[in-house]
């Protein structure tokens, strides 16, 4: 009996700088493709909200296309599409450029989930709120910005923080765009050292402490924001 | 939810769809209309100009060539590839799904339990599997076992991609099936339960006869929205090299052929249409749940999807 598969905590020592690293690169991905995702999608839900039938109509053909469609799909089309048919390049450096097209393609899959959520959140403002705040003689900006949004931005928070809890464990996927992140590193101690359980609890810990954490800050944020209605 | 009220004007009766009010906006007078027209005008030249690129853009790199396409209308490339394909993500989905059913009830009832060397191990196994990716646990369901057993000096032949792919599916999604029992559960109103203690009945009458008819009615849209993100996550079978839609479509179409663009195309097209088909379901089943009067639980909607993660419960 060689116990080394179930207690053997080595591989990770040995290699714990690039672990380290591997951590760092799912870090980068998801902290760019966040802010990404959110510029797009809350660009998207003003178009999905918006008086012009036209913009409406755009903003839910993307959402119908990007929300059913297999993010891996969307990754290799960002790598095999974007890259090699069509030689988009974004930057001379492979793995610079790996790293952009994982982002391109984490931003564009979960912009049409944050758009979602955004426009969940101004439909649950009543519409007396919004009548109140006309017949006060508020503007439009003006019951936009003191009315209407604060209340809606403080409902998705709890919605965007599962968006983003879902975002960070979906940037394994990347690994099939090319890029260098948390999972590509364990399948390659995998391969190595053949997939012992230290391994896979240290790679699990290593998620849990990037997704338990958001969890708890948006559930404390949404909480503290609540709107008492 | 709805938050257009009906206008009684003149202008609302010619163009009902135009100038209903929403939240942000009042009923259009006519200047908002004219401004409304103008800022139409503006987004369709936007967006003609962005198809306009992305077209470009593939006619410069000849994408629409005829001989690119061409394979998609020839019966082998679909009866030989392409259904093929789409069998195996069906087969891993299906599979997956019922397994996934039954972790997600035993995890979640586990959950709910009054004992707590029961119900703090169920959550525990709960929690872990939500937290962690699935491409992970697929990665270890695949080389784990062979490892394991490999300290005990027994040999175990490698696990098969689609045993590894139905694995990870089933301990993710069943995980999460497993949170929305229990809130389906929890749903219920106090009286409901405090009733059926009433009438004499025990903990697991209770349990089976009041309190799970009325949450299935409640819960099931956010059961079958749960079932497209599985049917979604299939396509995680690429990486590890299972024959689904997406590695018969990319692999072999593309491979054979050398049409990635297309072939991703004609893959994506056929992943919507199933998953626009099974999200409809979805929204019947909360439409009807919503009018039933069967149950007095509040329905669990389709459209919050996942139930919240740790730390953000209670809200």
């Amino acid at each position: 009996m060689n116990l080394h598969a179930l207690l053997d905590f080595g591989p990770l020592q040995q290699n714990f700088g690039t672990v380290l690293k591997a951590f760092w690169g799912t870090i980068r991905l998801a902290l760019l493709s966040g802010i990404g995702s959110l510029i797009l999608g809350t660009v998207l839900a003003a178009m999905r909200v918006s008086p012009t039938p036209v913009l409406r109509g755009a903003g839910a053909l993307y959402i119908y296309v990007f929300r059913n469609t297999p993010l891996t799909l969307v990754l290799l089309f960002c790598s095999l599409g974007l890259s090699d048919t069509l030689h988009l390049q974004i930057s001379h450096d492979p793995s610079t450029n790996g790293f952009w097209l994982a982002t391109i393609g984490m931003t564009i899959y979960t912009a049409s989930f944050v758009c979602e959520s955004l426009r969940a959140g101004i439909n649950t403002v009543p519409l007396g709120q919004a009548e109140a705040a006309r017949s006060i003689g508020l503007t439009f900006t003006q019951s936009l910005r003191l009315v209407v949004l604060p209340q809606a931005f403080r409902t998705v928070i709890a919605p965007l923080g599962s968006v983003f809890i879902a975002m960070i464990k979906n940037t394994t996927v990347a690994l099939a765009a090319g890029y260098f992140e948390a999972s590509a590193e364990m399948k390659q101690m995998f391969d190595t050292y053949g997939g012992t359980i230290p391994i896979f609890l240290g790679f699990a810990i290593g998620f849990m402490v990037l997704t338990l954490p958001t969890g708890f800050f948006f559930g404390w944020l949404s909480k503290r924001l609540a709107v008492a209605r | 939810m709805t938050l257009s009220v009906d206008t009684p004007s003149d202008a609302s009766a010619r163009r009902p769809t135009k100038n209903k009010p929403s939240v942000l906006f009042d009923a259009p007078g006519p200047r908002a209309r004219l401004r409304n027209n103008i800022v139409t005008l503006v987004a369709v030249v936007v967006l003609l100009f962005i198809a306009y690129l992305i077209i470009a853009r593939l006619d410069q790199q000849h994408q629409f060539d005829g001989k690119l396409w061409k394979p998609f209308t020839e019966k082998i490339v679909w009866t030989k590839q392409i259904l093929p394909g789409l069998g195996g993500t069906l087969k891993a989905a299906g599979v997956a799904a019922v397994f996934a059913l039954i972790f997600g009830v035993i995890f979640g009832l586990g959950r709910l339990s009054e004992h707590k060397w029961i119900s703090v191990p169920a959550g525990a196994v709960v929690e872990f599997f939500r937290a962690i990716p699935l491409l992970i646990m697929i990665f270890f369901a695949m080389a784990g076992p062979p490892a394991i057993m490999d300290a005990f000096d027994r040999v175990l032949p490698p696990v098969s991609a689609f045993l590894a792919l139905v694995i990870g599916l089933t301990l993710y999604n069943g995980s999460v099936l497993a949170e929305i029992f229990r809130s389906g559960i929890n749903s219920i109103p106090k009286g409901q339960s405090e009733a059926g203690y009433s009438i004499g009945m025990r903990k697991g009458g209770v349990m089976l006869r009041i309190l799970v008819p009325q949450a299935v009615t409640a819960m099931m849209p956010a059961v079958v929205s749960q079932l497209v993100v599985l049917l979604k996550d299939t396509a995680l079978g690429y990486i590890v090299a299972y024959n689904d839609l997406l590695n018969n479509g990319l692999r072999l179409v593309s491979g054979n052929f050398g049409n990635t663009i297309p072939s991703i195309i004609v893959v994506a097209v056929i992943y919507i249409i199933i998953n626009i088909a099974l999200g409809l379901l979805a929204t019947w089943l909360e439409k009807r749940s919503r009018r039933s009067r069967k149950s007095s639980a509040r329905t669990l909607t389709t459209a919050a999807g996942a139930p919240p993660a740790v730390g953000m419960d209670s809200i």
